[in-house]
């Protein structure tokens, strides 16, 4: 039995309880020096190295519903950093560093556990793209190789790589630390250590409008429904919400909200210790901690401000999910979900300064931004601290539409997220 | 030991056909119709599982399929639910989540433990010291998980189809028969579905000895079966509701798929638990589930019972229980049985000794239940624990409450409240389309139910019809039915709210003190409801622990978002029969006949090349040998064919285009580059002229349909008169290429093929054998060709004829393999493989392809900026003839000072000139034709090629423009 379990067998089971994760603060103060719009894993994470890294600790993180309630408790909880471009693949790895010391850091279990990932290749096309991110990503340092027929089979022997006799399995790019995490943890975790260290969360408050002065070039406070409070600065971390916050400013950016949807077997004694992404035939599946199957797709085909669940998704999805692993049709689907995408055109976020005062966004992170929680809270902390964009984010500037320097991610993130 | 009573009147099993199961070597015996819980119990056995977390022994619970403790499985299926899956012949079952049976469970003793294993505790521990971590993960995934997957097994595909229906009532209980009934009256067509294996619903349980409704029960059964305009699925679960009444129904044979005008939600509740300490040890239950099993199997639940009540339906569960021989020592009410009507009087009457305002505060026994020990209700709610009184038994029946399943009315937005009076959530308002009926609608007098599942089936019957029919409906109960809090805390705990998750109450108040007070957040740390039940008995207990412990309100606290599926659905029905199209051409009898071997394009097979010779590569070289040196003929029948009319065509052509398509002279064709609004190429083909208001274009093979929906999407949103046909199945397309095309050609067609009538990129319309065929002079492999359209019926005949009548020529079909090569050498890109995600034309290398002079086309603006912008190009590369080094692959990275320097997107081993050769995109600006640039293979060698200028082969073009009918030498 681990020690840290042994302290609760001599207490009143009833008189148990561990201190608050969060405070629940009264009232709102009437001026904080920064707003943090979204209590989800990203604006906790953010928040958490503002007051960790740069001492700025009167924060107020404002979420409408509750802490992770958005996509960071609907997501699939893959980690990886192979990606296709040099930006990508870079500011992802950071991220997974992060969060290899991120249980101790917060100290709760994130149930981080490293799985190896098979980004499986049907056809020459698809190995072509495979061979093109492994050599980028070895290039970089990353550990990723373009494995065959016979190494699938060592690693996965239930897959069937004839799937069911149409588009065989040629080839995968396979990336070892391919990991998944306790999405919710994530978010409690930052959370709670954020809190401990004097930044409020206000659960159930929603942004409504954002002030800024006369001429709109700077923001100076939020509107909620709680009431006005002014801000030195604001940060909106709100991910499928971006567009209605961007637009409160008047910001344009390319932001289209796409669901993306989800869904879990019964939970089943683990048999699969990997994540198996297959881009042709648009699914991905691995199991979770608790032995359910967690299984996704790509987003939905047209756009919608919706978290609907479709029957099509689940008919689509399983029908191919049976193609790869023929067991599964014996076991039950127990629970379906949907989480608003916010995608971007070429399938990178949108992080930084905005041509606003005061005014940082932290978007765009469609079907892939919780791997990315760590690295983006940590260089979005450092950019509003300094109000100077950190060099891990520069690629991912809003400015990019304008110029043009798009990033060109699609290749990577379509369905492996 | 039998349980198995005499004959009920209602009871779902066939006593004339016996069935004989093993479950975990022991055999047993029960009747057609028992499901393996009653058929073990019939046997004598109540131990049917053991629980997810501490492995604690569990029996009989609900009876109502979310008996999650007693799920089974063997070599062929897991989690078999036992409360209702049938006991078929010659089964044979082990429990699921136990290592070495249900008895000698491995982790048995688990429950010893429980007092390390507070809330949330796989994130509090077993995580420090990091190097065990490792071996925390193995003990966590160990932990995991019910039952056990066969990874060799196979099927489980079930064939899907759709139902119309104009009613589709869900739940054929009282309220449910009588909405069917009532609509199919009204003229509609009618689908009723039930989970259960048969119709009645509560009518045949739990009201199964009410003499009053014995002719009802009758009445609407037989209506409901005898009614043709009522198609009734037992055994069949709606999986959820979906947008615009959705709703997929999971039958036994498969899924039906059903868009309903209107549907009726007669789906009653779920009995929900008493928490006291060791509410979960075999032998307590439902009132409910104790009344199927005697009403469907006629089995007796227990000799002795105590029970726990709170509404009057605890009674009628009591004199079930009498009637069925079981002793009741002890009813426990937790308000005043005065209260509860004529049937506690009965229960009274019949010497039944019942406490007013107690309850259970904790039962013994181990195996089974023993006996139950009784506290008085204080003031506050809560027992006074200085006051016992404790019966023998060996049953406990719990009737406190009820939670209506609502799922698929929160799923439809139903506006939900909690109807304080009753105690129970209650839709107060629905959307269009859809009606609750029945004790879920808050309705309870079983004449009222069945009144008010009457009137929603009129109401919803005239809906379908786009009227509305004025119908009174009974008012909800006036009645409390469910117990504010029939929640007990005690310092043992053992008190489960959760029985999927083992969660005790502590555990889930624990949860909200540390700041998880919020119903979606303390399910997702306390875990309750997330287990394969989905919260069917133990979300409303959570939602009443949580108000009272926070001091807010039961809509204040709100509930958890119910979501699909309603019961777990097997992914085989999910997935239904599989389909793959596969599409081939008209020609494929000749491609197998010439031994092609074939690859997959998206749905399309199509010739890689044709296994001629002693390997593929062999193969390949000789069929570019064939174009360069005679003839050769590929099937491009998968190119996307699509034609273009109408006044607006020319404009239609010049803003998708990239080029200028309205000055194309008749008779002509041109390019087609396609890019999208960012400026990045998503397409190319050809464009023939017509007419001046009439043009056909081809497109990439995967392109088709998109590049038509694009098309359509525009020509509306731009207004232009034009129509746009997608001919992709209904025209074929053949290249014959070569120095011989003209001379064999000309021969087979009535279309002048001098040079001067029909020049290079022109083309013609006329007939070959007869058949008519548009002839275009292209030149993607770069040499002289001819691509011939034609109809599908007459593709075949074309080809095989041309194979005939070419001969002596030597003629050769080529495959995709040899295309790709002939290309390249030529220079040619590939859309997709030579461009990625951000690819524009100058990047590309096709400058010429763009006319920046058009006031638009997509792309144009993008096109402007990203002009002087541009940071990389396509060029030509070659290999020294001498190399011998490892293979150059596309995708190999070339590398220049240690960083990255661009990509190889096409290379081959070129026949024609011996060496391999491609096309990469370097990013320097500056580089030029000569330099030397290093491509890193495999193994991380460096290894050096030249740019050189494109196209590799026939730099001016001769070959395709110029008369070289079979003359000249080979070029290069
Ligand atoms: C089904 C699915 C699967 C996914 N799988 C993966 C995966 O495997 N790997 C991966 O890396 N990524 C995945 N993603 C993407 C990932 O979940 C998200 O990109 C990431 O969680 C975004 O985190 P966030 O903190 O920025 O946003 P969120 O967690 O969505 O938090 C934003 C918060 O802002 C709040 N908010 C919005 N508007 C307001 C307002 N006006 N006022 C106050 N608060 C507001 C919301 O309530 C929300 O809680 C997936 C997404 C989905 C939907």
């Amino acid at each position: 039995m681990p020690y840290r379990l042994l302290k609760y067998a001599f207490k009143n089971p009833e008189e148990l309880g561990d201190p608050r994760y969060f405070d629940q603060p009264e009232k709102l103060k009437s001026s904080y020096d920064v707003v943090i719009i979204g209590g989800g894993g990203h604006g906790l994470a953010c928040a958490y190295y503002l007051a960790r890294d740069f001492g700025i600790t009167n924060v107020a993180v404002l979420e409408q519903g509750y802490v992770g309630g958005g996509n960071t408790g609907r997501n699939t909880t893959i980690v990886r950093s192979n990606y296709l471009t040099p930006e990508g693949v870079k500011f992802y790895d950071e991220s997974l560093k992060l969060y290899l010391d991120l249980s101790d850091d917060l100290d709760i279990n994130l149930m981080y556990s490293t799985r190896g990932h098979f980004t499986l290749a049907h056809s020459d096309s698809a190995m072509r793209t495979s061979r093109w991110r492994a050599e980028t990503n070895k290039h970089l340092g990353i550990d990723s190789e373009v494995v065959d027929r016979q190494f699938i089979k060592n690693e996965v022997p239930y897959l069937d790589l004839d799937c069911g006799g149409t588009h065989p399995i040629m080839g995968a790019l396979y990336h070892g630390p391919g990991a998944v995490a306790r999405h919710d943890a994530v978010a409690w975790g930052y959370g709670r250590a954020a809190n401990v260290r004097g930044v409020e969360i206000h659960q159930k408050t929603q942004v409504t409008g954002i002030k800024t002065n006369d001429d709109g070039t700077k923001v100076v406070g939020v509107e909620t429904n709680r009431g006005f409070v002014q801000a030195g600065k604001v940060i909106s971390m709100v991910a499928g919400s971006s567009p209605r916050i961007t637009s409160m400013v008047g910001l344009k950016t390319p932001i289209e909200i796409f669901p993306l949807q989800a869904c879990v077997t019964e939970p089943v004694k683990p048999f699969m210790d990997t994540i198996i992404v297959s881009g042709s035939l648009h699914c991905y599946v691995s199991q979770s901690s608790r032995g359910e199957m967690v299984m996704g797709a790509s987003a939905d085909p047209q756009e919608l401000h919706s978290t609907r669940s479709s029957f099509d998704f689940v008919e689509g999805l399983t029908d191919q999910m049976m193609d790869l692993l023929p067991f599964t049709g014996g076991l039950r689907l127990m629970r379906q979900w949907a989480g608003m995408c916010d995608m971007t055109p070429d399938f990178a976020p949108i992080m930084g300064k905005t041509p606003i005062d005061n005014f940082y966004l932290d978007g765009g992170w469609g079907t892939w931004g919780f791997k990315a929680t760590p690295v983006s809270g940590k260089t979005m902390a450092y950019t509003v601290a300094n109000d100077k964009v950190h060099d891990l984010i520069k690629p991912f500037g809003l400015d990019r539409f304008d110029t043009y320097k798009l990033v060109g991610e699609k290749g990577a993130a379509s369905v492996g997220h | 030991m039998s349980y198995r009573l005499q004959e009920q009147p209602f009871e779902w099993i066939d006593r004339s056909k016996t069935v004989n199961i093993e479950v975990e070597g022991r055999p047993m015996r029960g009747f057609e119709g028992d499901t393996i819980s009653s058929t073990m119990l019939a046997n004598g056995v109540i131990h049917m599982g053991r629980s997810f977390k501490y492995h604690r022994i569990r029996g009989p619970f609900t009876f109502a399929n979310h008996d999650i403790n007693a799920l089974f499985e063997n070599a062929d299926k897991t989690h078999v639910r036992g409360d209702v899956e049938l006991a078929e012949d010659g089964l044979k079952l082990k429990g699921a989540n136990t290592i070495g049976g249900i008895a000698k469970d491995k982790f048995r003793h688990l429950s010893l433990l429980s007092r390390f294993l507070v809330v949330g505790f796989y994130y509090k521990g077993l995580f420090k010291p990091r190097f065990l971590r490792p071996f925390y993960e193995r003990i966590i995934r160990e932990s995991a998980g019910l039952g056990k997957v066969d990874l060799n097994w196979r099927g489980g595909r079930k064939s899907k189809r759709y139902g119309f229906c104009d009613v589709l009532v869900i739940g054929a209980g009282p309220a449910g028969m009588a909405a069917a009934k009532a609509a199919a009256e009204s003229g509609a067509q009618v689908m009723l579905v039930d989970e259960n294996a048969q119709i009645g619903g509560s009518l045949d349980y739990q009201y199964a000895n009410d003499a009053s409704v014995a002719d009802t029960r009758s009445e609407l059964k037989e209506a409901v079966l005898n009614n043709e305009n009522i198609e009734v699925h037992t055994s069949s679960v709606a999986v959820g509701w979906y947008t615009d009444n959705w709703m997929p129904i999971n039958t036994p044979n498969g899924i039906i798929k059903v868009r309903a005008e209107q549907v009726v939600m007669a789906t009653g509740l779920f009995e929900q638990p008493s928490i006291f300490h060791k509410n979960d040890v075999p032998g307590v239950m439902m009132a409910s589930a104790a009344q199927r099993m005697i009403a469907r199997y006629a089995i007796k639940p227990c000799e002795v019972a105590a029970m726990v009540v709170a509404n009057e339906d605890g009674y009628r569960a009591a004199l079930d229980l009498l009637k069925a021989g079981v002793k009741i020592n002890a009813i426990a009410d937790l308000e005043d049985h005065e209260d509860r009507g004529d049937l506690a009087k009965q229960v009274k009457a019949q010497g039944v000794q019942i406490y007013d305002h107690h309850g259970i505060y904790e039962v013994e026994g181990k195996d089974r239940v023993t006996s139950a020990t009784l506290c008085p209700l204080n003031a506050s709610g809560e027992l006074d624990t200085s006051r016992k009184t404790t019966v023998p038994c060996d049953g406990v029946m719990m009737s406190v409450g009820w939670a209506p399943a609502t799922h698929m009315l929160f799923q439809c937005k139903a506006d939900i409240k909690y109807d304080a009076t009753i105690g129970q959530f209650r839709a107060q308002s629905l959307p269009e389309g859809m009606f609750a009926a029945g004790r879920v609608n808050g309705v309870f007098d079983i004449k009222d139910q069945i009144a008010d599942g009457a009137g929603a089936g009129q109401q919803a019957a005239a809906a379908a019809k786009g009227e509305s029919a004025d119908v009174q409906r009974p008012e909800p109960t006036k009645v409390r039915q469910s117990h504010e809090y029939p929640i007990f805390s005690h310092p043992k705990a053992k008190n489960f709210l959760d029985y999927d998750e083992d969660i005790q109450l502590k555990d889930y108040i624990n949860a909200a003190k540390e700041g998880f007070d919020n119903i979606e957040l303390i399910k997702r740390f306390s875990t309750n409801g997330m287990g394969p039940s989905q919260g069917k008995h133990s979300n409303m207990n959570g939602i009443r622990i949580l108000a009272k412990h926070t001091g807010k309100s039961i809509d204040e606290t709100g509930s958890t978002t119910a979501r699909p599926m309603f019961h777990p659905t097997p992914v085989g029905h999910l997935g239904g029969r599989r389909f793959r199209a596969e599409r081939v051409t008209p020609m494929q009898e000749s491609h197998v006949a010439h031994k092609a071997v074939f690859m997959e394009a998206g749905a399309w097979l199509r010739p890689e090349y044709y296994d001629t010779e002693a390997t593929r590569t062999e193969s390949i070289h000789a069929e570019v040998n064939a174009v360069r040196t005679g003839l050769g003929i590929i099937d491009v029948s998968t190119l996307g064919k699509i034609e273009v009319f109408g006044p607006d065509a020319p404009e239609v052509m010049d803003r998708i285009c990239t080029m200028r398509m309205s000055n194309m002279k008749i008779g002509m064709t041109r390019y087609a580059l396609v890019v999208d609004e960012a400026g990045v190429i998503t397409d190319d083909g050809v464009v023939v002229r017509y007419a001046d208001d009439h043009f056909y274009y081809t497109t990439t093979t995967g392109s088709s349909d998109p590049a038509f929906r694009t098309l359509q999407k525009q020509i509306l949103e731009w207004g232009l008169k034009a129509e746009a046909v997608n001919r992709t199945g209904q025209l074929q397309a053949m290249n014959l290429a070569g120095p011989l095309a003209r001379q064999k050609l000309a021969p087979l067609t009535d279309i002048d093929l001098s040079e001067e009538a029909f020049p290079y990129l022109a083309a013609r319309t006329g007939t070959m054998y007869g058949k008519p065929v548009t002839l275009a002079r292209v030149g993607f492999v770069g040499e002289l060709g001819y691509e011939i359209h034609c109809l599908s019926g007459d593709a075949a005949e074309i080809w095989d004829n041309l194979l005939r009548d070419c001969a002596d020529a030597g003629i050769r079909p080529f495959g995709v393999e040899a295309q790709r090569l002939l290309r390249l050498e030529k220079g040619h890109v590939i859309v997709t493989q030579d461009t990625d995600g951000l690819t524009n034309p100058y990047e590309a290398g096709m400058p010429w392809a763009v006319h920046m002079k058009k006031d638009f086309f997509i792309g144009k603006r993008s096109l402007e900026i990203l002009k002087p912008l541009q940071a990389r190009k396509l060029m030509g590369f070659m290999f020294p003839e001498s190399y011998s080094g490892g293979t150059p692959k596309e995708c190999h990275l070339l590398i220049k000072d240690g960083e990255l320097n661009g990509r190889i997107t096409s290379v081959s081993y070129s026949p024609t000139f011996n060496r391999y050769l491609g096309l990469a995109y370097v990013d320097d600006m500056n580089a030029n034709v000569g330099d030397a640039v290093n491509v890193r293979l495999d193994d991380g060698a460096l290894v050096e090629a030249e740019l050189v200028s494109l196209p590799f082969y026939d730099p001016e073009g001769k070959r395709q423009t110029c008369d070289v009918d079979g003359t000249e030498e080979k070029v290069a």
